[in-house]
């Protein structure tokens, strides 16, 4: 072929550009969900309101970013309640988190996103691969504080 | 007194009216010729090549640079109300639903667009359209189609590539600069940004102004003046009037697409 270099270069515009459709496509727009839970490991918490906290939001210790939330879903509890279970991949670095510590969704800043903080224990014995988070509190809405502020209930 | 005024405004609109039937009859003559299928791929290739891989490092480099300075000035603003993590959802959404169709095309009018029309204009100069037109050799079919249709295949993916360079010098400076953090510059821009509300409606943006911009280059190529003025104006012409053309038109789109007129 005469035109060789011509057509590589066209093949290489093409593919590139089908690349970028793909960016666009699953990293920006989010139709599927690449992050990789790779050299981490599962905890389970369930909270009765995890407010604007969201997929791929940060898991801090002490303020530290020791993972990320991986999933959110709805269960229902024994009880008969609804509640949101959030699964936070923490990475291996970080293994040794008291059993007995627990979990709350704050803010950051006024307008900023929710993220998960763990508060650590005193337990001796460690969190292992999907154990539950027993104590969590849940987000505090900034909406409910105003209502609350306005109708001056004090519940 | 009266009678030239009113010569002067219908001698006008029949000329603006005579030059948008003509480039209809280009377009569409070019448009609609027969397909050849033995030469016609391989001459849309080399237009491909022309018109869309050597567009492509303007569109990298200002894509790039495009993205880090929506980076640098939204974290100056953003970090202000502390809302700093919105930074990759405000540089995916303008990007993706407008600078990146416009500012793409906009470009590509200026390193494509203008190739197109010297390089038609200084055939007609040469009388190199008339002598194929004298062999029986359509030039609109040989000519016009491949670079009509070359251009309306790169823009789009010119702008798809321009968009994700863009995102990615925001990233650079976002992210690993300026410190935003990696998950929540990704989520907040993967909860915003809808496929179908925006990446797809800036590609259908970027496939009219493709529409626009090579309609003109190759109009303004065949209706040059066949002098060395008359191509250095008419490849002014294309720009200026491709620009405008593209400006206002994305303001009707954006009126259509997102306010739901």
């Amino acid at each position: 072929m005469k035109n060789r270099k011509i057509e590589i270069w066209v093949g290489l515009f093409v593919v590139l550009s089908i690349a970028a459709l793909l960016m666009l496509a699953l990293q920006v727009s989010g139709l599927s969900n690449f992050y990789s839970a790779k050299g981490s490991y599962i905890v389970k918490a369930s909270f009765t309101n995890i407010g604007g906290l969201k997929v791929r939001s940060k898991v801090t210790i002490c303020g530290v970013t020791v993972g990320r939330v991986v999933n959110i879903s709805l269960e229902k509890t024994e009880s008969g309640e609804y509640e949101a279970l959030a699964l936070l991949a923490i990475q291996n670095d970080f293994a040794k988190i008291p059993d007995d510590s627990s979990a709350k969704i704050l803010t950051a800043g006024l307008l900023g996103d929710n993220y998960v903080e763990i508060v650590p224990g005193q337990s001796e014995n460690f969190l292992k691969d999907w154990s539950l988070i027993e104590l969590t509190s849940q987000a505090i809405l900034l909406e409910d504080l105003i209502s609350k502020l306005a109708t001056g209930s004090n519940k | 007194m009266l009678e030239n005024y009113l010569y002067d405004i219908g001698y006008r609109t029949l000329a603006v009216l005579e030059s948008i039937g003509r480039a209809s009859r280009a377009i569409f003559f070019a448009i609609f010729s027969k397909p050849d299928f033995v030469h016609g791929p391989a001459r849309l290739v080399a237009q491909l090549y022309s018109v869309g891989v050597l567009s492509l490092i303007i569109i990298l480099v200002s894509g790039f640079f495009i993205g880090m300075v929506l980076g640098l000035q939204g974290y100056n603003i953003l970090s202000r109300f502390g809302a700093d993590q919105a930074l990759g959802e405000l540089i995916a959404l303008s990007m993706v639903r407008e600078l990146g169709p416009v500012v793409g095309a906009l470009l590509f009018s200026g390193r494509a667009g203008s190739a197109l029309t010297a390089e038609i204009a200084l055939m007609k100069t040469t009388e190199q359209l008339s002598s194929m037109e004298m062999m029986g050799v359509d030039p609109l079919h040989r000519v016009i189609a491949p670079r009509f249709w070359a251009g309306q295949i790169s823009l789009p993916m010119l702008t798809l590539i321009f968009n994700a360079v863009a995102i990615i010098g925001g990233y650079t400076v976002g992210v690993d600069w300026l410190g935003v953090d990696d998950g929540a510059f990704w989520s907040n821009m993967q909860v915003s940004v809808d496929f179908k509300e925006d990446v797809q409606n800036g590609i259908i943006k970027s496939i009219v102004f493709a529409t626009v911009v090579t309609w003109i280059a190759v109009y303004q190529g065949l209706n040059s003046t066949p002098t060395s003025e008359g191509i250095g104006r008419a490849t002014t012409k294309t720009v200026v009037y491709s620009s405008l053309c593209i400006l206002g038109l994305d303001f009707f789109l954006t009126a259509v697409m997102f306010r739901g007129i």
